[in-house]
This record gives structure tokens, C-alpha cells and sequence, in this order.
């Protein structure tokens, strides 16, 4: 994961100095937004000569998705008070990646606190190397690194997917949303139609859909129980 | 708006999406439709993610051989309960092979 995401770090560097923007304005997004999807959107505006307006629209659109993982890491993680807006920053496909991949609160929180430390990392120096290199560095999809971004999700995705039939739908179902509308949206986006999957599928027998922290967490487990 | 004031809107509001995830209030999280969602919801995600990931580039649906049959050989060594490196290898191993032997 930390190729992947060193890649795309001096990817997103390298995108960034051609559109124009500096080293500084560069770590600033990697920085402070730090979520690549939306980063990317707003640079690429920029590069194409589109209103500021229409790239943190499109930025902001993109970063949705998080609020989705937001609500998913508050319920399994469990932190509440002061440590909260801290720890939001972290909130991001590779974190959450991690976290559905655990089986109990405590690695759970293991696991975020550690990807968001190593990724953050990761991302913001490699985001200065490529602002400040712009030549391409080798070529990664001469080493195969392209698939190993997506097997690195699909690893991850994998026990999830063993659990139960209603995943495999779910997963099958939005991962086809999300292909279908591709060709009709900027990118980014039918990543978020692939959430509408989960409405028309969570429809039908959401009691068999798996809570993998039902184990840790004595309310959970009476209420799975009792069904 | 100048780029400077674009940069800081799009974090300070990337930030503020990611906050209130985290932070919506307890009652909301337990309703079960919420709760339903909220733990399906990344599944529909990252499977979203990884099909864009591997058979899209930009709004351009791709079927690049080569890196699909690296994805293929990571859901091989996956059925095989092969290690998280082992799978990355393979699917970095696979790609880099087609593709030096001038496939797709």
C-alpha cells in the first residue's frame, strides 16, 4: 500500500507542478485536504484552464465519499470528544480499507492510527519529490505497479467478501454502477453512485448482512443474538 | 477566486466532509438504517474503487489485458489464501510479464 500510495503521492506532485502550482501550494492541499481523489480534481482543473468555482465543486464532490467512510469508522472505532477532529483528518479510502479488513475494535483502531500515520507520511513527502522532480520517475506501469493499487483494495475488500452473500451482491452491484456510469461523469463521481448499490440492496434482508464487530462490542452482539 | 483561495476552500471543506462523518450525533448512528449503511456502505465503495482502479482511466472504460489478468492472479492467490505480499507480487509480477512480452 505504501507503493501504491508513494506513486500516486509523486503523481500527484508532478500533476500539480504542471498546472502551475508550487511546491508550497502543492504540500498545502497535500497537507490539509489530504485525500488524493480530491486533490487530483482540483488540480486538473486548474491544468485545464476550468473556474476555480467548478474545481472545488468537483473536489468537494469527490471528498462526499468520505463522509460515507466517516460514518462507518465512528461506528467501528468507536472514539468520542477531543481526539475526534483530529483523527477525521485520517479519513480516507485507505484507512477505511484497513479497518473493514479487522475483526475487533482494538486492531481496528490499531490499523487506522497506523495507515493514517504511514500514509500521511508517505503521501506528503512524495507529493514535495514530485512537485520539485516533474520528471517521471521510471516507469511504473512497466512493473506492473498499475494492478497493484486496485489488488491492494481488493485484499483488503476480501474477508468481507467471504462473509456473506449480501456483500458479494453489494460489491458486484456497485462496482458495476460504477463502470456503467463512468463514461457520464467526471471521475470521481460514479465511485459515489456505487453508495446507491448499498440503498437497493441494504433493502432486502439486512439482517444477513455480517457486522464484523459484532464480537467486540456486547450491545452489538446481544442485538445480533436476538435476531 | 484566486488559486491560493481555491486550495484552502477545497481542504477546509474536505476537512469539514470528513468531520462530520465522524462526528454525526450518537442517535443518528444507531438508527438502523444508518447502521445498515454505514457498515455496507464501504464494501460498495472500495468495490466501486477497485473496478475504476482496474477498467477505467479517466471517463474512458479500459480492458487493458495485461493489468487485468494481474487482477485476475491477485483473486487466484486470494482463493489460495496466499500472504498480502504474495498477492501484490503476483499482480505486480503478471502485469510487468504481459506487458513485456507485448501483450495489450
Amino acid at each position: 500500500m505504501g507503493v501504491a500510495v508513494g506513486l500516486s503521492g509523486l503523481a500527484f506532485g508532478a500533476a500539480a507542478a504542471t498546472a502551475g502550482l508550487t511546491a508550497v501550494q502543492a504540500s498545502a492541499l497535500s497537507l490539509l485536504a489530504f485525500t488524493g481523489a480530491s486533490q487530483f480534481a482540483l488540480v486538473g482543473v486548474v491544468a485545464a484552464g476550468g473556474g476555480m468555482v467548478a474545481g472545488v465543486v468537483g473536489a468537494l464532490l469527490l471528498g462526499v465519499r468520505n463522509t460515507f467512510y466517516g460514518l462507518y469508522l465512528a461506528r467501528v472505532l468507536g472514539w468520542h470528544g477531543a481526539r475526534t477532529p483530529l483523527l477525521a483528518q485520517g479519513v480516507i479510502d485507505e484507512t477505511t480499507a484497513m479497518v473493514q479488513a479487522q475483526s475487533g475494535r482494538r486492531s481496528a483502531r490499531a490499523a487506522f492510527v497506523t495507515t493514517f500515520a504511514a500514509i500521511y507520511l508517505t503521501w506528503n513527502a512524495t507529493t514535495v519529490i514530485g512537485v520539485l522532480a516533474t520528471e517521471r520517475v521510471g516507469d511504473p506501469e512497466g512493473w506492473g505497479l498499475d494492478a497493484v493499487g486496485p489488488a491492494v483494495f481488493l485484499a483488503l475488500l476480501w474477508p468481507r467478501l467471504r462473509a456473506g452473500a449480501a456483500e458479494r451482491r453489494v460489491a458486484l452491484l456497485g462496482a458495476a454502477l460504477a463502470l456503467a456510469a463512468t463514461p457520464f461523469l467526471p471521475p470521481g463521481v460514479p465511485i459515489l453512485i456505487a453508495a446507491a448499490a448499498v440503498l437497493a440492496a441494504g433493502g432486502s434482508r439486512p439482517e444477513h448482512v455480517a457486522t464484523p464487530q459484532a464480537a467486540d462490542d456486547p450491545a452489538a452482539r446481544r442485538e445480533e443474538e436476538g435476531r | 477566486m484566486t488559486l491560493w483561495a481555491a486550495i484552502l476552500a477545497t481542504a477546509l471543506g474536505c476537512y469539514l466532509l470528513k468531520l462530520a462523518g465522524m462526528t454525526a450525533p450518537r442517535r443518528l448512528l444507531e438508527a438502523p438504517a444508518v447502521r445498515r449503511f454505514a457498515v455496507i456502505a464501504p464494501v460498495a465503495l472500495l468495490a466501486a474503487l477497485i473496478a475504476v482502479q482496474g477498467f477505467a482511466e479517466g471517463q474512458q472504460l479500459v480492458l487493458d489485458v495485461p493489468r487485468t489478468a494481474g487482477l485476475g492472479a491477485a483473486v487466484v492467490a486470494l482463493l489460495l489464501r496466499a500472504p498480502f505480499l504474495v498477492v501484490l507480487v503476483a499482480a505486480a509480477v503478471t502485469t510487468a510479464a504481459l506487458r513485456a512480452a507485448g501483450v495489450g
